[in-house]
């Protein structure tokens, strides 16, 4: 089938502009299952967003008590039960790919699933819309609204006005609940309405609540359909088995009016259940028509499958003219056979597997996720001193992070050259062989270290070096090598 | 530029009435929100010239009735980093250079302080990383000329070595060659009898009892009976592994004819007493101090 195609075979309309104005959406209330699932979702979404900062978490005394916070000061991100330091960061490279695989495992099964039902611009859209639907009325009424003559009268205006208000509410509630998660929420907002909050949190709340009232009141389907690059990759991951919202046009064509094929079918003539009322057009909050067949445009939010639901009900017939559904059994049915599902197929076991195996690699690391750590950094001009009496001493910093939440005594051991002396600047240790320092709470704590090999002793050239810190009271111990380096 | 009323079929838009081979080319105003916000810049550009600094005059330029100087703001943000390092250095400048050693906050905020002002006043003789040089001592080792400890390494740095200020370190390597008071062949012995001091090899010829009886009536005055050096004079100690000059025989022939006296500059009057105090720890943390 890679037969070139010729120009004059493109389905381009040759005398028509290559540009198409947006036209708007005006998408009609419709109630269902999928519509019941959607206001569930947005629900526990919007629920998870503005309340999520408000959650407690007992850390102890002198750590943030909440349970979801970035800290940017103080460069730490608390996550419940979990304190991530900046070095951490790859853990969200594990989290980044487990939700891409996540949305592909997603794709493989049920099509659009995140853009139809999770997807924060799928959600605050489907909000919008409600808003507006409770305000101007649905969809014929904001239909004539917009095209009457005689637009702006004061009522109309006053409508509008408050439809934009209510938006701008919703937004600036979105950019609010974004700053708490980056400062103690209850202290933030009691400054928020004092006026009193830094600069920066009205900034952030401004630029948020304008990004939501711009993409979710004005741009709204205009953001899948151009903005979003999720469609076109979806597109090149999907398959012949996931399913997808489906017209069954083998059930559905030939689109007969119910009269018509009543007086049809009692000639012997076929006729198909759809009665083309244009109901799933006009419920799509992206404008299109689903029985064009799959679509870049369709978000899967499964709307259209109520409102068909709805009218084959009135007019007695079965449901699901569209459903979840892929063209595989639409033939079979055309052919007579059963339809057939692979939930299981090797793609999903695939992502599934990945999912697994990258899951357990991140929750292996955090387990034993080591809460004590050393880092050295060997001086670098010079590298080694000799002294008067013939010996070679070599200067480190050494770098001692400790992420629990208590203070440590640590002991530092150096093993390398025989028989060295240690020194660690401005601690007079009680055992000088053995140097002890104290690092606080949560931080990190930078000392100098000085490591003296004797005249009689000297490594003849660069010999590897490596120290040992060990919590005193715990007996947890991290390690890390240089190098000892002779003039 | 002939008829601006060809319609091109296809997008419906006029063209500009250019044509190339057969190509025309379609007349596309700029939107006019783009136009009009460009116009707005430009009258936006007149409101500049009042307030800004704008038109250049014969010797300098309008001010503007702002007033706006970008030297001026640096000046507003020098002065406020000196507030804040004020606020910090005052607690070093109250502590006495033991305590600030002691606390590990004071030591980090000194010697990251005491690196940039080594790096700006100290390095081009000392070497970046006070390794040192030939006449230039390096500071990480344990022998020092005129003292190790925190106080001493204050006092050089404040007054320093032959610097002419009043209260300098004096003393010096006299020239005894060059003022006669040893013979070529005498300095070539005691050259030898303080190579044995520190264990290095000697001429086989040289006479160990003429260079030991040459030290003691020259030397020992300063250097000490022992050769241990006098920290008070910057006599260096003849015994150990660390030469300023170097220790091969012609390097010490020399140094014994022609004498040695580097200068070590004195920084009081040059940098305030908290940077001396400063200085002074960071060079002792180095690893060589007392």
């Amino acid at each position: 089938m890679n037969r070139p195609i010729k120009p004059q075979e493109l389905p381009y309309d040759e005398d028509g502009p290559l540009y198409v104005a947006r036209r708007k959406v005006y998408p009609q209330r419709v109630s269902g299952t999928f519509r019941r699932i959607k206001w569930t979702l947005m629900a526990v979404c919007l629920g998870i967003y503005y309340l999520l900062p408000f959650v407690r978490w007992n850390r102890g005394l002198g750590a943030p008590d909440q349970a979801v916070l970035i800290d940017f000061p103080n460069r730490r991100f608390y996550f419940f039960f979990i304190e991530l330091w900046p070095q951490e960061v790859y853990y969200f490279t594990g989290l980044l790919i487990l939700a891409a695989i996540a949305l592909f495992l997603m794709n493989a099964i049920g099509g659009r699933i995140w853009c139809g039902y999770l997807c924060p611009q799928t959600v605050w859209t489907d909000l919008f819309y409600a808003v507006e639907r409770l305000i101007e009325g649905d969809r014929r009424e904001r239909m004539k609204k917009d095209a009457a003559a005689s637009r702006w009268t004061l009522r109309r205006v006053s409508e509008v006005g408050l439809k934009h208000f209510i938006w701008l509410m919703i937004a600036w509630w979105t950019g609010g609940a974004w700053v708490l998660y980056f400062d103690d929420a209850p202290t933030l907002v009691k400054q928020l309405l004092a006026f009193d909050a830094p600069a920066v949190a009205y900034i952030w709340i401004a630029i948020l609540t304008a990004s939501t009232y711009v993409l979710a009141g004005h741009m709204r389907e205009q953001v899948c359909t151009y903005m979003c690059p999720w469609p076109r990759i979806q597109a090149a991951l999907t398959d012949e088995w996931a399913l997808n919202v489906t017209y069954r046009y083998d059930r559905g064509e030939k689109r007969t009016s119910v009269k018509k094929a009543a007086e049809l079918k009692a000639l012997g003539e076929h006729v198909g259940d759809c009665v083309d009322c244009y109901q799933c057009v006009a419920v799509c909050p992206t404008g299109i028509d689903i029985r064009n067949g799959p679509q870049l445009e369709c978000i899967q939010c499964g709307l259209c499958i109520d409102a068909c639901d709805a009218v084959m009900k009135k007019i007695g017939r079965e449901p699901r003219l569209i459903g979840y559904d892929n063209d595989i059994n639409i033939h079979r049915r055309a052919a007579g056979k059963p339809p057939i599902y692979r939930t299981v197929r090797p793609r999903t076991v695939l992502y599934g597997v990945i999912i697994a195996v990258v899951g357990s690699i991140m929750l292996y690391v955090l387990a034993t996720r080591s809460l004590l750590d050393v880092n050295v950094l060997h001086d670098r001009n010079p590298v080694a001193v000799r002294l008067s009496d013939g010996s070679i001493r070599n200067a480190y910093t050494i770098r001692l992070l400790n992420k629990s939440g208590f203070d440590r005594v640590i002991a530092i051991d150096v093993d390398g050259p025989k028989n060295p002396t240690t020194h660690v600047v401005g601690v007079d240790s009680v055992t000088p062989d053995r140097p002890m320092v104290v690092i606080g709470r949560d931080t990190t704590s930078e000392l100098r270290m000085l490591v003296t090999a004797p005249a009689n002793d000297n490594p003849a050239k660069s010999i590897p070096v490596r120290f040992h810190v060990t919590d005193i009271g715990l007996g947890e111990v991290a390690s890390a090598t240089d190098n000892f380096v002779a003039p | 530029m002939t008829d601006h009323t060809d319609i091109d079929t296809v997008s419906g838009t006029a063209t500009t009435g250019h044509e190339w081979d057969g190509i025309k080319e379609l007349n596309t105003p700029l939107p006019r929100w783009w136009v009009i916000a460009f116009y707005l810049t430009i009258i936006w550009s007149f409101g500049y010239w009042v307030v800004y600094p704008a038109w250049p005059l014969l010797s300098g330029n309008t001010p503007g009735i702002l007033r706006y100087s970008s030297r001026a703001d640096v000046a507003v943000e020098l002065a406020n980093l000196e507030k804040v390092r004020g606020e910090k250095m005052q607690a070093l400048a109250a502590a006495s250079l033991a305590d600030i050693e002691k606390d590990p906050a004071m030591l980090a905020l000194a010697r990251a302080r005491g690196k940039t002002v080594f790096g700006d006043n100290c390095a081009p003789c000392h070497g970046s990383g006070a390794a040192g040089a030939k006449g230039y001592p390096n500071l990480n080792d344990d022998d020092w000329l005129w003292g190790g400890s925190l106080d001493q390494i204050a006092q050089t740095i404040r007054f320093g070595a032959r610097s002419g200020n009043a209260k300098q370190h004096e003393g010096q390597m006299l020239a005894f060659g060059k003022d006669g008071v040893l013979k070529p062949d005498q300095i070539v012995t005691v050259a030898n009898y303080v190579r044995s001091l520190s264990g290095l090899p000697t001429r086989p010829t040289y006479d160990a009892a003429a260079g030991a009886k040459i030290f003691a009536e020259n030397c020992a005055v300063c250097h000490g009976d022992n050769a241990r050096g006098n920290q008070e004079l910057g006599a260096p100690n003849l015994t150990d592994q660390i030469w300023l000059y170097g220790s091969d025989e012609a390097t010490l022939i020399e140094t014994i004819a022609n004498g040695r006296a580097g200068v070590m500059p004195a920084w009081e009057g040059r940098l305030d007493p908290t940077t001396i105090k400063v200085m002074a720890v960071y060079v002792h943390s180095l690893g060589g101090g007392k």
